[in-house]
């Protein structure tokens, strides 16, 4: 499971450097991405913009994360593929998390 | 992405059958043979069709293929699972069977989707599966038959 997380303006964005969230990796995506979100800081925001397929195990474990980051900290999207946007719409998801466009400064944060 | 058929006129790559535009695959039912076959699916049909239908056919077929391994096999050794995808005047029929435990009920579970929960801690964290599955296809049948489980649907795509 292949994360990789830095810190931009205060909110700790996490690549997701894996082509697929599925049902296969859904439980290590969780565990994973629960131990890089330990530190400081009250904004998550997944960069997805690598990941071209999601079923809904991995949906699943996105929605757990969120769950376990609140109330103090809130999980948010960006980067949505084609595919992946077409299940958050099916399953209205798209309604409950913050999405935004592209991967706010992309490169120009400190890694962590 | 290259098109596995042009690929296979080499006769390289024989796993999969391909008899009268028919793509069969057979693999024993865990998520990474699921992941395997849904690589083989999309290599085989993307060729044939927009990116948004090849999405399309490889999350009503991993939503199936999932429960399979999920439900199906729940309790049981994991035993096979059969991928039948054919090409039609009305689209692609595809037929998933295996030999794990019945649907609850000998039928398809209704599948409505569930309705946002207002509260973050009251959210699901599954349980999209059939409703995304029925929102996706047409004709979605169900058959138990003789110690197996036969799950079938179109695909209204017209591949090239």
């Amino acid at each position: 499971m292949n994360l990789s997380s830095q810190e931009v303006d205060g909110a700790i964005v996490v690549h997701v450097n894996e082509n697929r969230i599925d049902a296969a990796i859904a439980i290590q995506f969780k565990d994973r991405l629960r131990e890089m979100t330990n530190g400081p800081g009250d904004r998550v925001i997944l960069d997805m913009s690598r990941v071209d397929f999601v079923d809904s195990s991995g949906l699943g474990a996105i929605v757990s994360a969120m769950k376990f980051l609140a109330p103090t900290r809130k999980l948010e999207l960006a980067a949505l593929t084609p595919n992946v946007s077409k299940v958050f719409r099916l399953t209205r998801m798209d309604s409950v998390f913050p999405i935004h466009a592209s991967v706010p400064l992309q490169g120009a944060g400190n890694a962590v | 992405m290259q098109c596995e058929m042009t690929a296979r006129k080499d006769g390289r790559n024989a796993d999969a059958e391909q008899a009268g535009g028919e793509f069969h695959w057979a693999f024993r039912a865990d998520p990474g043979a699921v992941r395997e076959a849904l690589g083989r699916v999309v290599a085989w049909f993307s060729c044939q069709m927009s990116e948004d239908e090849a999405g399309t056919l490889e999350l009503a077929l991993a939503e199936v293929l999932n429960n399979v391994v999920e439900h199906g096999y729940a309790g049981l050794d994991p035993g096979p699972v059969n991928l039948c995808i054919s090409r039609g005047p009305d689209g692609l029929s595809c037929r998933i069977s295996d030999r794990g435990n019945p649907m609850p009920g000998l039928k398809l579970p209704d599948g409505e989707m569930q309705p946002v929960a207002d509260e973050i801690e009251d959210m699901a964290e599954g349980g999209w599966g059939w409703a995304m599955i029925r929102e996706l296809t047409r004709d979605l049948t169900y058959q138990r038959g003789d110690q197996s489980n036969c799950v079938s649907f179109r695909l209204p795509i017209t591949p090239n």
